[in-house]
């Protein structure tokens, strides 16, 4: 089976669950015999882990003689100008970054640059659709080339990519979804975005949902029928040994942590009112949200009009190490996402024994079975839950037991052999 | 003659409501009332009243031939009283025709056999006191909580009194021997034991409306036909089950109450069995041989343990947290802590707390108001902890009294001690010059032990004690010294 994958991006560079997820599942497919990747990435940067797989950077590739099809395919996925920037998976320093230097360098997401060669920045932002339309382009240069047997494309920042080399090469096309814009956008639909997913969904011959949750949206949202849309659950990468940092604990308190993007999507002010209820009983425990975005003024002013300011902690977007080295001093580490397609941060968490509280409206809860299930809404029971994990010893020590070794037996190879199904359903 | 007994367990516990943390200290009301009396009334008008017309039909129609025996929990007759009466009204009239047996329990349905002698034996009297007060029988045979049973238990039971336990016949405890026989308990032959069949038991209980059985549907004939079969030298078939069987779990739609209509009049017309209360078989039957129960069984789940309720850390260190609040209850004596504390030993909730997800998930989650096994965990610890609150603030006010009596104690000491003092001054104030020291002395730390009991916390009670109990033993010390000065 030869596979032409489009995803977005790639270790060392991941700014988000979605490389996150790409990267494992594609790794979990290199075990199965016979299965050979094609990677595509835009802006290889040419230090990624090229052991296990081709890695063709979309820049890397000549699109001169292109020129022309290019307006044809703008016209096709109707190219728009955003005006509002969402930004699904980098925190907003690294956006503005990065906008800002490609502005700079005077350069223009749609011109080619002097080599003929397209520059992708390889992060999402306010000229996305441009990016995407050029990832198309390129999509259907290699789509030329024919050397694959089936076509799989993550989330619908690459569906255009992955409807072109389907036109192109006449091979089924697979579109696994990671997060539709209901959950990105807490309801409210960019429909742009709406428009590309709906596209991208209709024309796929199977759809890979992370979730029963996501393959429900799928169904209901987007009116795709039930039997076209798979679901295969993610998983997460064993935890090595040097990962396992421990940060010294500098305070007697138990230590409880939000860690995620503080956008709308992952529910932190349930998190704030959470926290508030907790400190109205308990003086030895702090909170902590670690992460950036949209939301965090709001959060921070909260916190402070509360007055619990004392004991809720801000750290900004944490990086790599950063993240095990918070997990390492948590004593419960909450997820109250409003809608979460899996979410894999919980399960990191479990890997550093750290009893985890999770939304009923998140995809992982489908799955594990030692954590604490709440509604993101019900800000009592999340509370009430917070208490009795910092309470009530048995119940801490139980999912401490028993959590990693739920979570180590989630492999991706598992949810490979599944999408590798999926393939051979599609294929004649 | 050989014979058929037929018991039934009636238990529902009072179900806590949603209680947080929140509440702790401030809430003193844990049940959900509205659940309760809603899925009692549910019950009640489903199985019990129907079920029981059914049952008094039987027996009147075969004139003392078809007899039954039922076990009904203390907190199951708690709700009768105070949501449906007319169900105890219905038992009343199945008593009173003689052919029915009631069994002795704990009255809150606990698993006190398990932890403590004392609490156990206090509960299975109040139960008995019970059941005679409303059926006026005294009940002699004894059924534990979920048939739970082992040697020891057993042994228990018969220094209680009991002729008779039932319990089930579990295949890892009886090997290659039938139930079909009676049983004595290994530590005190005096005991009798009944061994639940429980294949025929539970093809009534759990299989009858499985149309997934091959034996599906199950009628009165072929079921008889199976007992006609039991070898001839076996004598009794035992056949235990949740009287929510007959209408609850089995619904009136899957001809439940048909079935047990036609039942006796099969039994009657195809074979030679006759029906026996449980202390008839055991007057009428010679046991057989000893049974050999070490580890405790019960007739829960596949295993037949007592994983259900004690199976895992949530549940050991719930169990253990109730226990050890045991001796506060009894020092507090309050009749209102100690309905609570009878209601917390109802096994459901720990039934509740049970993390066996997949093998026995259905049964686990029969009128189980939590989501999970941590809630359900999370929620009952609230409960103690605010419990254990009053039982301190109760526990600590007789404390205080103690306290006053002692810091008077201390006053009155104190006004001796100046009154010698002054006494010493005058008398000989040339002769003595440090007596007034250790006079000074001795007022400080009067005054500091008394300001020390004030200063504790409340709810700390052993500190307190202490510290009421040990300042007076200075005192006396430092008055015996002024006392050795005088004299």
């Amino acid at each position: 089976m030869k596979v032409l994958m489009f995803g977005w991006e790639f270790p060392p560079h991941i700014s988000g669950g979605l490389g996150t997820a790409s990267y494992g599942l594609t790794k979990g497919m290199s075990k199965i015999p016979g299965m050979q990747i094609k990677f595509v990435v835009p802006k290889a940067y040419g230090d990624e882990d090229q052991s296990r797989m081709r890695i063709v950077g979309a820049n890397d590739i000549e699109i001169n003689k292109k020129l022309i099809n290019y307006e044809s395919f703008l016209n096709e996925i109707e190219y728009i100008q955003i005006n509002s920037k969402i930004v699904p998976y980098t925190d907003p320093d690294e956006y503005y970054t990065a906008v800002k230097e490609a502005n700079e360098e005077g350069r223009s997401f749609i011109y080619t640059n002097f080599r003929g060669k397209l520059p992708f920045t390889g992060k999402y932002g306010a000229d996305l659709y441009h990016e995407i339309a050029n990832y198309a382009v390129v999509a259907s240069e290699l789509a030329e080339e024919g050397d694959f047997d089936v076509i799989h494309a993550h989330d619908w920042l690459t569906f255009p990519a992955g409807i072109a080399a389907k036109r192109v090469s006449g091979k089924p096309l697979v579109i696994h979804v990671h997060a539709t814009d209901f959950d990105r956008s807490g309801g409210s639909v960019n429909p742009a975005v709406f428009d590309i997913e709906m596209k991208g969904m209709r024309i796929a011959d199977k759809i890979v949902a992370v979730s029963n949750l996501t393959r429900n949206t799928i169904i209901e949202k987007y009116g795709i029928a039930p039997d076209k849309v798979v679901t295969v659950h993610n998983a997460v990468e064993p935890l090595e040994e040097a990962e396992k940092l421990i940060l010294k604990r500098n305070v007697n308190d138990k230590i409880v942590t939000f860690l995620g993007r503080v956008t709308l999507q992952k529910g932190p002010e349930y998190f704030v009112e959470a926290a508030y209820k907790v400190l109205q009983k308990m003086d030895n425990v702090r909170f902590v949200m670690a992460g950036s975005g949209e939301l965090l003024n709001r959060m921070i002013i909260r916190a402070a009009s509360l007055r619990i300011a004392d004991k809720f902690h801000f750290t900004g977007f944490l990086k790599g190490d950063d993240v095990y080295r918070m997990f390492s001093v948590s004593d419960v580490y909450v997820m109250p996402s409003v809608s979460e397609p899996f979410g894999i941060s919980p399960l990191e968490a479990m890997q550093s024994n750290v009893p985890v509280i999770i939304s009923h409206q998140s995809g992982v809860s489908e799955v594990l079975q030692y954590a604490m299930k709440v509604d993101f809404w019900d800000i009592d029971a999340m509370a009430d839950a917070i208490y009795g994990l910092l309470n009530y010893s048995a119940l801490s020590d139980m999912f401490k037991a028993h959590g990693k070794e739920e979570v180590e037996n989630m492999k991706w190879e598992n949810s490979a052999l599944k999408v590798n199904e999926v393939y051979q359903s599609v294929v004649k | 003659m050989r014979t058929i007994c037929l018991y039934f367990q009636i238990h529902q516990p009072f179900r806590f409501r949603r209680y947080r943390f929140f509440d702790i200290g401030g809430e003193h009301y844990y049940y959900d009332d509205y659940m309760n009396e809603s899925i009692l009334r549910k019950v009640a008008d489903k199985c019990y009243l129907p079920a029981n017309a059914v049952m008094l039909d039987l027996i009147n129609k075969y004139e003392g031939k078809f007899k039954i025996a039922f076990s009904i929990s203390g907190t199951a007759i708690d709700q009768f009283e105070l949501y449906a009466p007319e169900v105890i009204e219905s038992f009343r009239k199945l008593a009173k025709t003689g052919c029915v047996e009631f069994l002795s329990e704990t009255y809150s349905h606990s698993l006190a056999s398990l932890s403590n002698r004392e609490e156990f034996e206090k509960q299975v009297a109040k139960h008995k006191e019970k059941i005679i007060e409303l059926f006026e029988v005294e009940p002699t045979v004894f059924r534990n909580t979920e048939l739970i049973y082992s040697d020891e238990i057993g042994s228990m039971v018969a220094d209680m009194g009991y002729k008779a336990m039932i319990t089930e016949g579990a295949k890892h405890v009886l090997g290659w021997k039938s139930p079909n026989f009676l049983y004595f308990n290994a530590l005190n032959p005096k005991l009798k034991v009944l061994l639940k069949n429980f294949k025929l038991s539970d093809d009534i209980a759990f299989r009858f409306s499985n149309k997934a059985w091959s034996e599906y549907p199950l009628t009165a004939e072929k079921f008889v036909s199976w007992i006609k079969a039991i070898d001839k030298n076996e004598e009794t078939v035992n056949l235990f089950m949740d009287y929510e069987t007959f209408g609850e779990r089995q619904k009136k739609e899957t001809g439940i109450f048909e079935f047990l209509k036609a039942f006796p009049a099969m039994v009657f017309k195809n074979t030679k069995f006759k029906f026996s209360t449980p202390s008839e078989v055991v007057q009428s039957l010679q046991p057989v041989a000893a049974v050999h129960v070490p580890h405790a069984i019960s007739w829960a789940d596949e295993e037949r343990d007592l994983t259900a309720w004690l199976g895992n850390e949530l549940q050991w260190q719930a169990f253990g947290k109730l226990y050890e609040l045991q001796e506060k209850v009894k020092q507090a004596n309050d009749p209102k802590l100690q309905k609570d504390f009878e209601y917390f030993q109802v096994s459901d909730h720990f039934y509740y707390m049970s993390t066996k997800f997949f093998s026995d998930g259905e049964v686990h989650s029969y009128y189980n108001p939590y989501d999970s096994p941590y809630e359900a965990f999370i929620n009952y610890m609230n409960v103690l902890s605010d419990f254990e609150i009053r039982l301190n603030s109760i526990l600590s006010k007789d404390c205080s009294v103690e306290v006053q009596r002692l810091s008077k104690l201390l006053q009155e000491k104190e006004q001796l001690i100046i009154k010698y003092a002054d006494q010493l001054n005058k008398d000989d104030d040339y002769r003595r010059p440090p007596t007034k020291k250790t006079v000074k002395k001795t007022k400080s730390v009067g005054v500091s032990a008394e300001k020390s009991i004030k200063k504790s916390p409340a709810g700390k009670i052993v500190e307190k004690a202490n510290t009421a109990a040990e300042k007076p033993k200075k005192i006396g010390l430092q008055e015996r010294l002024i006392r050795k000065n005088k004299f």
